[in-house]
């Protein structure tokens, strides 16, 4: 076998095992990103889709968030308009979450209807663009 | 003033236009008139574009709110560290700071390259003329930093808070002079696809450039992890998030290259590998441009969506498809001088490390890319997050750790067994000796044992080929050994600052394998109470409350919390941790409180203290705790890595023969059967 073929072999090696990690990975820790009515359609559907962890994109509705500060508990709904879901999460939220801000729930749907967050991303659509005031 | 800036990008976008044109014809038709033309036209668009750069800081610095761009990212009360970088703080500003800067490198490429590669400098003018004319083009059309507003408001918007760190005002701009530094190398390439004049010669062209750029995105990613850090209170420093992913991409790239360039200046191999790497370089650097100004991947830095999204999208494809177009045509040209002889040889070696890093760089791309794809694929959006990137890519960075202490032992061509054996023994005992003290020392989790342990291995390579060098010049010049390996460094800057480059590596692989360690608390406290967290050395840590006070600031109302620490009984210090209320010139709230993290930077560990807030206005205090293991080690290995890359890029040493080489003509080595 020449070093030609002997490198190739260890090319496909390293380009199989990098495949093989990917779809490993993706397989292990791909996560559902869903909107709530795409959630609720789904869990009709495939009851299995409670207590599986995913993450979905909505906006805070506004008036519902009850901070705890002793408890550090975090309670707030949050929809895409059609449906909505409450929240509740342990921990610091991020600086960025506000009433009615767009967040990414990572979380576990239970069947008590309750997303039970384990993360809250604020995704504040601008970060560095400031709203300017009308 | 706003006029005036106007104006010059007008200028600008036409003297663009017209650079890009004759340079392309000058170049193609060989007329010396067009090619001389181009070169002017690169200076007057740096000069229109310098201009503009200065009447939008004017209008900054003057608090010309009726400008929009000076309303919506200014205050009279910002502090004016910071209304500097308020120029890179939006959007349109930074657009008009990258073309500024790409205009300077542009003119930077026409004068310092030497004589011997003058023959590029029409297409390489033509191609960044081009290239900036598009950020112009943009400017003008669709996000024009001087427009202006129909009302002049009372006072700005001010920055946000979380860009008013000092590591805010030098991470952006480092991360693009990186990127926009792609574009020269870029050109360098086109310029060689057109006048196929492929030999050695652009590669030694653009070394530096390649150098400059990779050092550039070095320093912006590391301040960004600095940042990330000290502002953003979460505790760690990397999250693989879309926008870090996208910036990390070309550096991988063009580490990749520095390597396998190598082969290519030795042994005449791997020239359509080479080319391929210098412009998927630039490609991935407008592709994260347009992935951070488009909105299209919810990232927590993202810019809010704009058309400018549609605007670098259009150049992405376009761009795309003509260099891909330009470089499949040339294939032919770039045939091999020699082929590969063994696996064990440093040319296999550098084979391998780039494909690993070019593994890393794929599965990086893909899984930033994985909510698109897995939409178009199967419907519905599936999302990856740091599990997946560290699963794929501890390992893949763990070979790549081990190949930077084998790459450097092993011959070219052909390793023989007792070259092998002289060369691995002491690395290969160190290695495992370090291993050993881990686990004697009741360590049992599998990565960071590997990661240390060929840490060890590739320091005890780097010290070897350091101190064989050294020894030498002692024998031979009967130098003292530390003026050996002074004069070692100096003479061959690029072999023995690429090992310095290595040893910063293993400095932050170890720093990385200590977050495996990290621990954490939250805990609600009265003054007075406190809580305890063990550190993964065993100690165990108090913290107590202390209170809180509340004063006024420049622009903020601060909250501070005040935290004593001790060690095992033993007091070491205290700690501040504020929440920060930003507000205008007339006192009213401006952003979100946002929250300033206490930090004890230590060699062993970070102590990480962030206030969460106040239970019901009281002094009853939530807090986090958290220790991160050898934190300090990843800012101290960022500067270990700097350092060995400026050593490489400091011009002029070495004797004439090791210049030589350096200089690019491939040695033809002699069989020795």
């Amino acid at each position: 076998m020449n070093a030609g073929t002997k490198f190739a072999v260890g090319a496909v090696l390293i380009v199989g095992s990098v495949g093989y990690l990917m779809a490993s990975g993706i397989k292990a820790t791909g996560q559902y990103f869903l909107t709530p009515s795409e959630l609720a359609q789904r869990i009709s559907a495939d009851p299995s889709f409670y207590n599986l962890g995913l993450k979905v994109g909505a906006r805070v509705v506004p008036g519902t968030v009850e901070k705890e500060i002793a408890t550090q508990t975090l309670r707030f709904h949050i929809t895409d308009g059609t449906v909505s879901y409450p929240v509740v999460f342990r921990g610091l939220p991020p600086d960025t979450f506000t009433d009615s801000v767009e967040v990414v729930v990572e979380g576990r749907l239970q069947k008590d209807g309750v997303i039970h967050a384990t993360d809250v991303l604020a995704k504040c659509g601008s970060r560095y663009e400031a709203v300017p005031k009308a | 003033m706003t006029l005036l800036g106007h104006l010059s990008l007008w200028l600008a976008l036409f003297v663009g236009l017209w650079g890009a044109i004759t340079g392309f014809a000058g170049g193609l038709q060989g007329r010396a008139d067009l090619q001389q033309s181009a070169r002017h036209a690169v200076f007057a668009m740096f000069a229109a574009l310098a201009l503009a750069t200065i009447c939008l800081e004017v209008a900054i610095f003057r608090h010309d709110f009726n400008v929009q761009y000076v309303a919506a990212y200014t205050s009279r009360n910002l502090p004016t560290f910071y209304l500097w970088s308020a120029l890179y703080a939006g959007q349109k500003g930074s657009l008009l700071f990258w073309a500024t800067v790409l205009s300077l490198f542009a003119t930077l490429a026409q004068v310092l390259t030497s004589g011997r590669h003058r023959a590029y400098l029409p297409f390489v003018a033509a191609v960044t003329c081009t290239v900036a004319t598009f950020f112009v083009l943009v400017m003008v059309f669709a996000a024009n930093p001087f427009e202006r507003l129909a009302y002049t408001p009372v006072d700005g918007s001010g920055m946000n808070p979380q860009l008013q760190n000092p590591g805010m005002v030098f991470h952006p701009p480092m991360l693009y002079l990186g990127y926009i530094s792609i574009t020269i190398p870029f050109a360098f390439a086109i310029a060689a696809l057109l006048s196929k004049k492929l030999d050695v010669d652009w590669l030694v062209a653009i070394r530096k450039w390649t150098l400059v750029s990779w050092l550039f995105l070095a320093i912006g990613l590391l301040i960004g992890m600095w940042w990330a850090y000290v502002e953003l209170g979460w505790g760690g420093y990397w999250a693989w998030d879309p926008v870090e992913n996208v910036a990390l991409l070309p550096w991988l790239v063009m580490t990749a290259f520095l390597h396998s360039v190598m082969v290519q200046e030795k042994r005449g191999m791997l020239k359509k590998w080479n080319l391929a790497l210098v412009l998927g370089a630039w490609l991935l650097s407008i592709f994260g441009t347009f992935l951070t100004r488009s909105g299209v991947i919810a990232s927590v830095h993202s810019f809010t969506q704009s058309p400018v999204g549609y605007f670098f999208l259009g150049f992405l494809l376009l761009a795309a498809g003509s260099t891909i177009v330009l470089y499949v045509i040339r294939l032919p040209l770039l045939e091999a001088e020699a082929t590969l002889e063994s696996m064990v040889s440093r040319e296999a070696s550098f084979l391998f490390n780039n494909l690993l890093f070019i593994g890393l760089a794929f599965s990086v791309l893909w899984g930033t890319l994985y909510p698109i794809l897995s939409e178009w694929l199967q419907g519905t959006k599936v999302t990856v997050g740091p599990p997946f990137f560290n699963l794929v890519n501890i390992p893949l960075g763990l070979a790549l750790l081990a190949l930077t202490g084998i790459g450097p032992l092993i011959a070219w061509r052909r390793a023989s067994i007792p070259n092998l054996q002289r060369q691995f023994a002491v690395p290969a005992v160190t290695g495992l000796f370090v291993l050993l003290i881990l686990l004697v020392a009741g360590m049992r989790e599998i990565g960071p044992l590997i990661a240390i342990g060929l840490g060890g291995f590739v320091t005890a390579t780097v010290f070897q080929e350091f101190g064989r060098g050294a020894r030498a010049r002692h024998r031979q010049y009967g130098e003292p050994l530390v003026l050996a390996v002074l004069r070692l460094v100096a003479r061959n800057r690029r072999r023995y600052g690429g090992y310095i480059v290595h040893m910063g590596m293993v400095l932050l692989f170890v720093a990385f394998a200590g977050m495996a360690f990290k621990t954490e608390t939250q805990a609600t406290l009265r003054p007075g109470e406190s809580a305890t967290l063990r550190s993964p050395y065993g100690q165990v840590y108090t913290f107590t409350h202390l209170g809180i006070s509340q004063y006024d600031a420049l622009n903020r109302r601060v909250t501070a919390a005040l935290v004593d620490v001790s060690r095992d009984g033993k007091p070491v210090g205290r700690l501040k941790t504020e929440k920060r209320q930003h507000v205008d010139a007339l006192g009213r709230n401006t952003f979100e409180a946002s929250t300033e993290v206490g930090i004890r930077s230590g060699l062993r560990e970070d102590l990480y203290v962030v206030l969460g807030g106040l239970v019901n206005g009281t002094e009853q205090a939530v807090y986090r705790f958290t220790i991160n293991p050898l934190v300090w080690w990843v800012w101290f290995g960022g500067f270990v890595l700097v350092g060995g890359g400026l050593i490489v890029l400091w011009p002029g040493g070495g004797s004439p023969a090791v210049r030589r080489t350096q200089a690019g003509y491939a040695v033809k080595l002699e069989s020795k059967q």
